[in-house]
């Protein structure tokens, strides 16, 4: 036994204070993680309802499930949710919430109520959308492309704008607590080059948050102010621009996708070093690739315009851009192979998921490398290449890594241990499922399948089953997680503090962590961040 | 007598400086996403006027320039009497600073007496956007539109204003239960950026609505 272990601690986060009041008036970042992975949870199978009855309609060419209004119901609904509620909270909200005051060594976030506030403010912003989607559902597309949006729509297009709206600023003062909280509570010695990559990359992604979230806030208030009062803001009748919005929208939602996707990198960065008992791969180049992608993410746009009118000189800068921001994720990429290059690699539940996201995240960026291509995006611009692309990036990016990183640190969130065994499988079932779903809609969009319809012509129905199929077998794989997680919070096998042997200092408390993290507020003395090989001769000398 | 520094240390600071210096990290970062929020309509009034030059000339025109630069050296005075009452906090002159504290209130509530009034005058003119709107001439819309940022820029000015007197109550209300001292007065600082802020968004309204219209 290599690992002694931990006498038992009698105190911990979760036992010291009991009933329902201690966890909704809590301000303890641990326990406000806890609440968000319940919302986000419930939230993830709401959308993913929505996803199943879209793949049920598209078994068939015709309508024979649903209506075609139904239908943009559907897809609008599934987007709303999965963006807003699950995807941009999600990573940042459990797994950054619980680390970010463990990894940077203090005991809470800068502003403790505020994070409170944050998750009432997400839950209230929750319930007008959700309101707004069963009062009868919106059907613009998550993108709330005027004049449709403003003029035609006879939808709640207000009540779920005032939803998102809403949420928005719980996103914001997440990011901004995150930011304070490592800029001004790092533990004595722990200076920015010791940090974590996991807090650099939040780092990263909070900043983002912060500059294009309120860019979304007004977009959608000036949307609602002209459905509301039918004054002339995007509406060309009126002397308004169409595109204008689409261009507030996208400098809004494309470095949101960045959002969704450098929290997921940040979590692949401590479980690559861990699972292969290596430093991370030049550590430096990932943490400053997380900036850049930051920065240059901001500056790419206009690649949702292409065919929308936009000049041929801008529609060249932004193509430009959009390949300049492919650098710094190929550098993370090459980065995380190099640490597995010779590596003694294990290959447990997170590290499975690690290497899925790996692939598959690469496959999605390289597709989106075809799409910043100004000529062969209007082939297949508004197809289902563009769905499988994005979906690459956030489910078989973004969600995988979230499962991923869910295993890792589930020891230290809950004090237990998860079946190893069951947990391999559904991670092996997730992996199948999201390929077999999602392949065949790069052929489909290929061939020339446009999104958004409900019907379609009868050769593209082999590739439709088939993805229908995928669908089936994906959700298995998240129902199977739900159920032996749960099942381990109560019946697991205690975790000792590092079950995986990771540097970092979360490991270095107790598994459940006491209510203040540390029991002494720790020095780090570490001259390296991952510092795998100091670790392996303490171990020997063990 | 305990100490009131280390009365208002919340736990998860290790120092009364560290609490400072975190507070002050927080302000600036929500002014940025302040920044950005009015930026997204400051972009948008951009790319109409130099899409409408004259509708907006013409809505511009039917602005009250007198009113408009009063409540502009009301406004800046309010800045000045925030500044000093931060200052006078620091000195640890507590009782000063919540006189100018209220003062700065009525200052700021005479600038929304009169952004009302102008609000009000525009409405009779039936230059209120939406079914009150009713404009005779060329380029109706677009003159609608100038209207429209008019009062959904000033308006959202307005909330801010709004916000920031509940937000100067609470201090007046903490300063008279004696939370302040020339050691503690980060509140009265944080409070007092976001003040200036807000003045400082007030400078560039006026000088997009007031001034265009003037050289017609």
């Amino acid at each position: 036994m290599i690992q002694a272990v931990a006498p038992k601690i009698e105190k911990n986060y979760l036992n010291e204070k009991v009933g329902l009041l201690s966890w909704l008036l809590t301000t303890d970042h641990k326990r406000i993680a806890i609440l968000y992975t319940f919302s986000i949870t419930v939230f993830f199978f709401i959308g993913g309802f929505f996803a199943l009855m879209m793949r049920l309609e598209l078994l068939s060419p015709r309508n024979w499930l649903v209506s075609a209004e139904t239908y943009n119901k559907l897809f609008t609904m599934h987007g709303i949710i999965m963006v807003w509620f699950f995807l941009i909270p999600s990573i940042p909200g459990t797994l950054g919430n619980f680390l970010i005051p463990m990894m940077v060594g203090a005991k809470d976030v800068a502003f403790p109520k505020l994070n409170l506030l944050s998750w009432y403010i997400f839950m209230l912003g929750g319930g007008v959308t959700v309101y707004a989607l069963f009062r009868g559902g919106v059907d613009t597309g998550w993108t709330f492309y005027t004049p449709f949006s403003t003029t035609y729509s006879t939808t709640y297009v207000v009540a779920a704008a005032v939803g998102i709206f809403i949420a928005g600023f719980s996103t914001i003062l997440t990011a901004l607590n995150f930011i304070a909280t490592i800029h001004s509570m790092r533990a004595p010695g722990l200076t920015w080059f010791k940090l974590p990559i996991f807090v650099w990359s939040m780092y990263a992604n909070s900043v983002v948050l912060i500059l294009n979230t309120p860019v979304l806030a007004i977009t959608l208030v000036m949307l609602a102010v002209e459905r509301i009062f039918t004054v002339g803001i995007f509406d060309p009748a009126l002397g308004g621009d169409p595109v204008l919005f689409q261009h507030m929208f996208w400098f809004y939602s494309h470095p949101a996708v960045y959002t969704m996707v450098l929290p997921a990198m940040a979590v692949i960065s401590e479980i690559v070093p861990a699972f292969s008992r290596k430093p991370l791969f030049g550590y430096k180049a990932v943490a400053f690739s997380s900036i850049a992608i930051a920065v240059v993410g901001f500056l790419v746009w206009g690649h949702h315009m292409f065919v929308a009118g936009e000049s041929v000189y801008s529609a060249l800068a932004f193509s430009f851009l959009s390949y300049c921001v492919a650098v710094p994720s190929a550098i993370k990429v090459f980065n995380w192979t190099a640490t597995i290059h010779g590596g003694s690699v294990s290959w447990d539940t997170p590290m499975l998921y690690a290497i899925g996201f790996i692939g598959l995240f690469t496959i999605g960026g390289m597709t989106g490398l075809f799409l910043a291509a100004l000529g062969l995006d209007v082939h297949v611009h508004d197809t289902y290449f563009v769905i499988a692309h994005f979906h690459y990036i956030m489910v078989g990016g973004s969600v995988m890594a979230f499962l991923g990183g869910v295993h890792y640190w589930w020891p230290k969130i809950s004090g237990k241990m998860y079946p190893e065994g069951l947990a391999r499988l559904s991670a092996l079932i997730v992996f199948i499922g999201f390929n077999l779903t999602f392949f065949p809609q790069f052929v489909l969009g290929y061939l020339g399948m446009p999104r958004r319809y409900a019907a379609y012509p009868e050769e593209f129905q082999m590739l439709h089953v088939l993805s229908t199929a995928g669908a089936t077998i994906l959700g298995v794989g998240y129902v199977l997680p739900l159920c032996y997680l749960i099942w381990a919070w109560h019946y697991g096998r205690d975790a000792t503090p590092n079950p995986w042997r990771a540097t970092g200092l979360e490991w270095k408390s107790s598994s459940p962590p006491p209510t203040h993290n540390f029991e002494v507020t720790p020095i780090v003395t570490a001259k390296l961040p991952y510092d795998y090989e100091a670790m392996k001769e303490e171990l020997e000398l063990v | 007598m305990s100490d009131p520094l280390v009365l208002e240390l919340r736990e998860q600071f290790a120092t009364p400086e560290q609490q400072r210096h975190t507070s002050s990290i927080g302000i600036w970062l929500f002014l940025m996403t302040e920044v950005m929020m009015f930026g997204g309509l400051f972009v948008a009034y951009t790319v109409y006027r130099f899409n409408h030059p004259q509708a907006f000339a013409q809505g511009s025109a039917e602005m009250d320039i007198v009113l408009g630069s009063i409540n502009s050296a009301i406004l800046l005075t309010s800045s000045l009497t925030m500044g000093l009452a931060e200052f006078s906090a620091k000195f640890g002159r507590v009782r000063l600073s919540g006189i100018l504290l209220f003062t700065t209130i009525l200052i700021g509530l005479a600038f929304l007496g009169i952004k009302f009034t102008e609000y009000y005058e525009h409405y009779q003119q039936h230059e209120a956007p939406g079914v009150w709107f009713n404009h005779v001439g060329p380029h109706a819309p677009e003159v609608q539109m100038f209207f429209v940022f008019y009062f959904l820029m000033t308006g959202l000015h307005a909330v801010h204003m709004s916000i920031g007197i509940l937000l100067l109550l609470g201090l007046i209300a903490r300063n008279m239960v004696g939370s302040f001292s020339a050691a503690y007065h980060t509140p009265i600082t944080v409070v007092g950026l976001y003040w200036h802020f807000v003045d400082i968004v007030w400078i560039f309204l006026y000088v997009i609505f007031y001034l265009p219209g003037l050289h017609k």
